[in-house]
C-alpha cells in the first residue's frame, strides 16, 4: 500500500516533468512560423540558422516559453495558497478578485504614467499589482470575518472583481487611442510581447517566493488541519497567516504584471493535481502544483497562438474552455459528498 | 508532592468578556480531572483556554513548575495533546496519517518521518485499537472510529499532559469503557495527566480523581468525586426541574407523576423499578412501601413514587409504616405485587398483599407467585 502510494507520487512528477518539457520544445516550435527541433538545438549549440528564424526563436519564442512555464506555475501555487488559506476549494486569485484588484492598480499606473510618457520599468509594474492584489485581498480578509460560507466568500470575491474590472474599463475608456490596443490586449490576459527583461525580473520575484512556500510546507500540513489542532501542533498561526496571504499576493501579481489576469488555472490545476497525487500533502502538492500550472499554461498558451493564427486568442478564453469544467465537477463533488 | 499542573487566578473568556473568572486546579502528575457542569457552563472556555486555544483574560497556567504561556509553540506541542470538538480536516488522509499528524512536534524542517516516529505511531494504533482501519479514508468513518483516532493522534504526540474535550460523546457504551480505559492505562504507564469535559456524570465519577464543576459564572466546586457528589448536589449545578438525578446510585430519573396515588406497589429487591418506570410512563400516580432505605427498588421509588412509606435498613420494620401502608392501599383502587415469593423478613409486606386481598382490591401479580 505505502509502496504503491510512493510509486503514484513518482509516476505524476515524471508525467508532468515529461509534459513540462515536451510542451516547452512544442511552444517553441510551433508558431506562425515552424522552427524546427534540430534548428533550435543548433540556435542553442551556438552555431548560425537563418536569421529571421533565430530572431524569433531567441527574442519572442524562448522569452514567452519561459514566462508562461514559470507564471503559469506560480499562478497555480497562489491559487493552491488561497484555498489552504480559505480551507475552501474553489479560491484563487481569479474568483477572489485579487487579479482583477491587480488589474485595476496596474491599468491606472499605466495610463498615467503612459501619458507623460514615462516608460515602465517591470518592477514597477510588479509594485502596482501587488498594491492592487493587497487591496483586493483586504477585501476579501474582510468579507471573510463576517461571512464563514465558502460560497459566499467566492460571491463577494466575483462582486469585488466586478467593480475593479469596472473601474479599468473606465479608465481604459480614458486612455490614448494607442495605449489602448495594448492595455486591451494584457488586460484581457495574454503572453505575448514578454522580453527577456521580463524574465529575468519575474524569476528574481518568483523563484524565492516558491522556495519560500516550499519551506512552509510543514507548518502547512498542520494548518491544513484547521486552525486549533495548528496551535496545539506548535504553529505561529498569525505568522503563518500574514506569510500565506502576503505570498500569494505577490505570486497574483506578478502574473497579473505581465499577462493580466488569467482565469481558473489557480483554481483547476491544484485540484487536478491533488486527484493525481491521491493526497493534500503541502510537501508534494507545492512543487506539484508549480509544474502542473505550467504544463496546464503552457498548453493553454499553444492553443492560444495557434488555434485562430495569425491571430491570437486571449489565454483567459482557453484556461476557462478547459478549467470551468473542472470548476463544475469539484462543485458536484463536494456536493454528493456533503449528501452521504 | 507537589503539584504538576495548577492554575493562578486563571479567567477565561471571550472577547475581552470574563466568563469564568478565579478559576484554580491543582493536580499531581498522573491524575485524571474532569469538568462537569450543564451546556454552556464554560467547559470547552476552560478547556481552551489551557490549551492556549483562547487567550488568557488573566492568571497563569502552570505545568511541571512553568508557565504555559511562556512556552515557546513546540515546547508546548510536545508536552500537550487536545482532542477537541472541532472537526480535524483531513482531507485526502489515511487514519493511519492522521495519527502521524501527532508526531508534528518531533520531526524535522520537513515533516518527513523517521523510523522512531513509525513506531510511535504504529505503538499509539494499537493501544487504541484502530490498526485494523489505518488505511481507511479519515473522512468515511463512523464518529466513533474517529474520536478513537483522534485519541491515537494525541497518544503519539507523546504528551504529558492531553487536554479532552467531550471525548466519549459520539462512542458507544463498549467503546465509552474502553476510551476510559486507555486513558487510565496511559496515566499507569505513561504518567499521563488528563484534563477532560464529560456529560456522563456517572462516568466521571468512576475515573475522575478530581472534578471541577462549573455552572456558567463561576467554578462551583473542585473536588474529589466523593466530595463532589453529594446528595442533591447535581440537581441544583445542572438546574434539574424535571426529573432527577441520585448521586449515590448514579441514576436518573424521569419526572414523578404528581397526585393522589391510584396505585400501590408492592416490590422490594429491585423487582419494583420496573414496574415503577411503567406506571411513570402510563402517567399513573402511585404509591409503593414498605421499603428499606438501603433497597435497590427504594432510589427508583423515592423518584418516581408519589408516596413512598420507608424503614431504616436492618430494624424490624415499625408498626407505624405497616399503618401507613394500609392507609395508602385503602385510598388506591388497584395494588401490584411484584414479590414472587416473601422472605422471612418481609412479613409486613407479605400481610399487607393479604390486606390488600381482604380489601377486595384489584390485585396484578408481576411474575409467577409461589405458595
Amino acid at each position: 500500500m505505502k509502496r504503491q502510494k510512493k510509486a503514484r507520487y513518482a509516476a505524476v512528477f515524471f508525467l508532468l516533468l515529461a509534459g513540462v518539457v515536451a510542451l516547452s520544445a512544442v511552444n517553441v516550435c510551433m508558431g506562425s512560423v515552424r522552427i524546427s527541433l534540430p534548428d533550435i538545438v543548433k540556435s542553442m549549440a551556438g552555431r548560425e540558422i537563418d536569421e529571421t528564424t533565430g530572431r524569433i526563436l531567441w527574442d519572442i519564442r524562448l522569452p514567452r516559453t519561459l514566462a508562461v512555464l514559470i507564471l503559469g506555475g506560480a499562478l497555480a501555487l497562489a491559487g493552491y495558497l488561497l484555498q489552504s488559506f480559505f480551507h475552501n476549494p474553489i479560491a484563487g486569485p481569479f474568483v477572489l478578485g485579487i487579479s482583477s484588484g491587480a488589474k485595476m492598480a496596474v491599468a491606472l499606473v499605466m495610463v498615467f504614467l503612459l501619458a507623460r510618457a514615462v516608460r515602465l520599468s517591470s518592477a514597477a509594474l510588479i509594485l502596482a499589482a501587488f498594491l492592487g492584489a493587497m487591496l483586493s485581498m483586504g477585501f476579501v480578509l474582510l468579507m471573510a470575518r463576517r461571512v464563514s460560507q465558502m460560497s459566499m466568500l467566492v460571491v463577494s470575491g466575483v462582486m469585488i472583481g466586478y467593480i475593479c474590472s469596472a473601474v479599468t474599463d473606465l479608465v481604459v475608456t480614458f486612455a490614448d487611442d494607442s495605449d489602448i490596443v495594448n492595455l486591451h490586449n494584457w488586460s484581457m490576459g495574454s503572453f505575448s510581447g514578454i522580453t527577456w527583461e521580463n524574465v529575468a525580473v519575474m524569476s528574481v520575484v518568483t523563484i524565492p517566493v516558491v522556495m519560500l512556500v516550499f519551506l512552509m510546507s510543514k507548518p502547512l500540513s498542520a494548518y491544513q488541519l484547521g486552525e486549533a489542532y495548528a496551535v496545539n501542533m506548535g504553529v505561529d498561526i498569525r505568522l503563518l497567516r500574514i506569510l500565506l496571504v502576503l505570498l500569494s499576493s505577490v505570486l497574483s501579481a506578478c502574473i497579473v504584471a505581465y499577462a493580466g489576469p488569467i482565469s481558473f488555472v489557480g483554481i483547476a490545476v491544484p485540484h487536478l493535481i491533488r486527484s493525481f497525487l491521491g493526497t493534500a500533502k503541502p510537501i508534494l502538492m507545492i512543487p506539484a502544483c508549480f509544474l502542473g500550472g505550467s504544463a496546464f499554461c503552457l498548453f493553454c498558451d499553444l492553443l492560444a497562438r495557434n488555434l485562430l493564427a495569425p491571430a491570437e486568442i486571449s489565454i483567459s478564453t482557453v484556461t476557462a474552455v478547459f478549467g470551468a469544467p473542472v470548476v463544475l465537477w469539484i462543485l458536484i463533488k463536494r456536493n454528493k459528498e456533503k449528501a452521504v | 508532592m507537589e503539584y504538576f499542573f495548577w492554575t493562578e487566578q486563571m479567567s477565561v473568556g471571550y472577547h475581552g468578556q470574563p466568563l469564568i473568572e478565579n478559576v484554580g486546579i491543582r493536580l499531581k502528575k498522573g491524575e485524571i480531572l474532569t469538568l462537569i457542569g450543564p451546556n454552556g457552563a464554560g467547559k470547552s472556555t476552560v478547556l481552551k483556554s489551557i490549551a492556549r486555544q483562547l487567550a488568557l483574560l488573566a492568571g497563569t497556567v502552570y505545568l511541571d513548575g512553568r508557565s504555559l504561556g511562556r512556552m515557546s509553540g513546540t515546547e508546548l506541542s510536545q508536552k500537550m495533546a487536545v482532542v477537541l470538538t472541532e472537526k480535524l480536516r483531513a482531507e485526502m488522509m489515511t487514519c493511519e496519517e492522521v495519527v502521524a499528524t501527532g508526531r508534528y512536534p518531533y520531526t524535522g524542517r520537513f515533516g518527513i518521518l523517521s523510523a522512531r516516529d513509525r513506531a510511535a505511531v504504529s505503538e499509539a494504533m494499537e493501544l487504541v485499537h484502530v490498526t485494523e482501519i489505518g488505511e481507511r479514508d479519515f473522512t468515511r468513518i463512523s464518529d466513533g472510529q474517529r474520536q478513537r483516532v483522534m485519541l491515537a493522534r494525541a497518544v503519539c504526540q507523546e504528551p504529558e499532559i492531553v487536554i479532552l474535550d467531550e471525548p466519549t460523546s459520539y462512542l458507544d457504551v463498549k467503546y465509552k469503557l474502553e476510551f476510559l480505559s486507555v486513558l487510565q492505562a496511559l496515566r499507569k504507564k505513561k504518567g499521563l495527566t488528563v484534563v477532560m469535559s464529560l456529560h456522563e456524570l456517572e462516568l466521571a465519577s468512576k475515573i475522575s480523581d478530581k472534578i471541577l464543576c462549573l455552572n456558567g459564572r463561576y467554578v462551583d466546586r473542585f473536588g474529589t468525586p466523593e466530595e463532589i457528589f453529594e446528595p442533591g448536589y447535581i440537581a441544583g449545578l445542572f438546574g434539574i426541574s424535571s426529573g432527577s438525578y441520585d448521586e449515590e446510585n448514579e441514576s436518573m430519573e424521569l419526572e414523578a407523576v404528581g397526585g393522589e396515588p391510584q396505585v400501590f406497589v408492592i416490590a422490594g429487591g429491585g423487582t419494583g423499578r420496573a414496574v415503577y418506570r411503567r406506571l411513570q410512563r402510563q402517567g399513573t400516580a402511585f404509591a409503593t412501601g414498605v421499603l428499606y432505605r438501603n433497597d435497590l427498588d427504594y432510589p427508583v421509588a423515592k423518584a418516581l413514587a408519589a408516596a413512598c412509606i420507608a424503614a431504616d435498613a436492618f430494624e424490624p420494620i415499625p408498626d407505624c409504616a405497616a399503618e401507613a401502608a394500609r392507609a395508602r392501599i385503602d385510598s388506591c383502587r388497584r395494588v401490584i405485587c411484584c414479590k414472587e415469593a416473601f422472605g422471612s423478613f418481609e412479613s409486613v409486606n407479605r400481610e399487607l398483599l393479604s390486606y390488600a386481598e381482604r380489601q377486595k382490591k384489584e390485585i396484578e401479580t408481576i411474575g409467577k407467585r409461589k405458595g
